[in-house]
């Protein structure tokens, strides 16, 4: 305990240098900015902008990208209230009282609500990750390759187990991510492997951020322009009166919701550190439970503050719940952090329980930027409401071909190969396609991330056990994990012969 | 088309791709090496294999219309919507291609004024300006700041005095 206080101070010290201090507030504002535009959330912003902090040390890039994250979180409500319109579909939940409110005119009101929200969620789970992370990591320390394999399987396991999307589809996902991310050379026997077509731009492999950047940037952006041709480009911006003393006013209003933002931040803190869950369907549990728990239900749907507040501190929470298992057993939560995750086996850092114990100072800076990020995302977003709202009548057509640009650039950056940039439209052009028809992609971007990990996981973990599976089912812990990770595969069968049995008696 | 016929085309394109990537991994041992444990293409054929079981998956519950795709009569992509969604595309594809013969500051302005001018139908002014400023951002940001070299073609030598300044 004292030990964990004495790191994270140690953490303030690296978050209070200069550079990572501006990075923090820069990443801020870009976040915001990020996540109120409608279609775009933390994922695309994270994907998009990754291949711009190659310049920063590793520390100093994971807090700007983190404080992105968290600024989008922030930003997402913005858009929900302003527009009717989710920012990101982690803030759908906020549009259901959101622009209610903001049709009576209380836009103002539901955006400091949101706000302050955010700002607890964030912090309450921060809180508890300082506190969790350190036993888990010290835990999965005695975690070998067998280990890692089977929490990645129960990771995948997840999406098919919880994910809710077509049984079929959600397994494709996953498979053609790993399978993807094993184009290149085979690392045990260094020969050439899956080299499509002997086209020689598959030699160096699959960069994950060519996938991402296709899937979430120009898979995105297509399906954005869509959505566009489709409404007619029409959307209703909502008026805001925001003066110093109603800003003031609807703060101390804020006191009596205490009780929904912490039911919101614990709920949503546990429910990001599911893989297939997070942020999304953490905030629509979050909404739901709230308008239980009130004592006038009716009232929401029609302008309830306490259904702003509920889906935003659960969301914010679970962004930081989802960083759990990512820092600590090297398994992503999310698609974000899948993300930050592949960034940090590019800057040299292996994900895993070691990465406390090897490179403490850069965890530390991290959870440390997380409680300044929130403090920051705070200030800037209530200062600036006035501003945001502006942004928000920034015509889709200027903002539409700079992203394209960003994504074409941030495609080169890594290889510097002009086949990764051909394979990112490939990627973005059949990703949309597939999305069209309810592909789940996000379990293909976990899956092109740590395919190279679960790889020599599993060979390893059979050259241990001279080829018998049996290694996984006998070992203290990961044999549960493991068993866990089967009960989740096999849900959806459960689940059909159990309704099969429900239908035949009725 | 209907989503319908789309969901269709699509399982059996990913079908045929799975059935390519078994056939590719099997070019490198896929049981057990002695010493060495699994082969080098065990990991991707098997993976592989589950691809082709879940789009055989997907194709027998296409049969059974089973599901809000697999039964969906609407059309996949509205004619408008295609329109503008191609016109998207293909922008993407020249300018893509354009970045190895009159390289990225070449290509970046006549993406621009195609996008600002005829899709967004934004005044000339405003296209000028951005046509002009944003090329200019980023060769400072990325080939400046970042030292990330970007491609530019024919349009090399014309960079070499640029180079002489800043490096």
């Amino acid at each position: 305990m004292l030990e964990t206080l004495e790191l994270l101070g140690n953490g303030f010290l690296i978050v209070f240098e200069p550079l990572n201090l501006a990075l923090i507030i820069g990443g801020c504002a870009l976040g915001l900015f990020i996540g109120a535009m409608p279609g775009l959330g933390s994922v695309n912003g994270v994907a998009i902008l990754l291949p711009l902090t190659f310049l920063v040390p590793p520390a100093g890039a994971i807090i700007f990208l983190a404080a992105i994250y968290y600024g989008a979180m922030y930003g997402g409500a913005i858009s929900s209230i302003m527009l009717g319109i989710p920012g990101a579909s982690t803030a759908v939940a906020t549009t259901f009282d959101g622009r209610p409110m903001a049709k009576l005119g209380l836009a103002d009101k539901a955006l400091t609500g949101a706000a302050v929200a955010s700002f607890v969620g964030g912090t309450i789970s921060v809180v508890l990750f300082t506190f969790f992370a350190p036993p888990l990591a010290h835990i999965a320390l005695v975690f070998g390759s067998p280990e890692e394999f089977a929490l990645m399987m129960l990771a995948f396991a997840t999406f098919v187990g919880l994910g809710g999307d077509d049984l079929f589809k959600t397994i494709f996902s996953i498979a053609i991510g790993l399978v993807l991310s094993a184009i290149g050379f085979d690392i045990i026997s260094g020969e050439p492997r899956l080299v499509l077509w002997d086209i020689t731009g598959f030699m160096h492999g699959i960069n994950f951020l060519v996938l991402a950047i296709g899937i979430y940037g120009i898979g995105e952006m297509l399906w954005t322009v869509e959505e566009n041709a489709l409404g007619g480009g029409k959307s209703m911006l909502s008026e805001a009166t925001v003066t110093v003393a109603r800003t003031f006013a609807n703060l101390r209003e804020l006191v009596s919701s205490w009780k929904t933002m912490v039911m919101g931040s614990v709920l949503g803190y546990f429910v990001g550190i599911l893989p297939a869950a997070g942020a999304t369907p953490g905030s629509l549990m979050s909404y739901g439970i709230a308008k239980q728990m009130s004592k006038d239900p009716d009232s929401f749907g029609k302008g309830n503050l306490e259904g702003v507040v509920a889906p935003e501190a659960a969301n914010n929470a679970a962004s930081t719940g989802s960083m759990l298992p990512m820092l600590t057993l090297g398994i992503p939560g999310s698609p974000t952090t899948a993300i930050l995750l592949g960034g940090m086996v590019i800057w040299g850092l292996e994900p895993g329980p070691r990465l406390f114990v090897d490179h403490s100072e850069f965890v530390w800076g991290l959870i440390a930027s997380l409680y300044a990020a929130n403090l920051f995302a705070l200030i800037i977003n209530i200062a600036f409401i006035p501003v945001f709202i502006q942004i928000l009548k920034t015509p889709f057509t200027i903002l539409a071909p700079i992203i394209f640009i960003l994504c074409l650039i941030g495609g080169y950056a890594p290889t510097q190969d002009m086949h990764d940039v051909w394979l990112m439209i490939v990627f973005g052009i059949v990703g949309y396609l597939m999305r069209k028809l309810d592909y789940p992609l996000a379990p293909a971007v976990l899956a092109i991330v740590l395919g190279p990990l679960a790889e020599p996981a599993l060979r390893q973990s059979l050259i241990i056990s001279n080829g018998s599976f049996g290694i996984f089912f006998s070992r203290t812990y990961a044999g549960p994990i493991m068993i866990a990770a089967l009960l989740l595969l096999f849900l959806p069968l459960f689940k059909m012969g159990y309704d099969k049995i429900c239908n035949r008696k009725s | 088309m209907t989503v319908r016929t789309a969901e269709l085309l699509m399982a059996i394109t990913m079908a045929a791709f799975s059935i390519y990537l078994m056939v590719k991994s099997y070019e490198l041992p896929i049981g057990w090496v002695q010493d060495e444990g699994p082969g080098g293409g065990a990991w991707p054929f098997w993976l592989s294999a589950i691809l082709l079981i879940s789009c055989l998956g997907i194709l027998v519950n296409w049969l059974r219309k089973h599901g809000p795709i697999a039964s969906s009569t609407k059309v996949y992509i509205e004619a408008h919507v295609l329109m503008e969604v191609l016109a998207v595309a293909i922008a993407l594809i020249v300018t893509v291609g354009l970045f190895s013969f009159i390289g990225i500051y070449g290509a970046l302005p006549l993406f621009l004024i195609f996008y600002l001018r005829f899709l967004g139908k934004h005044t000339w002014r405003l296209t000028a300006t951005l046509a002009v400023l944003i090329p200019v951002v980023i060769f400072y940001f990325f080939e400046i700041t970042l030292k990330i070299i970007l491609p530019k073609g024919l349009t090399e030598p014309l960079f070499i005095p640029l180079y002489k300044i800043f490096f």
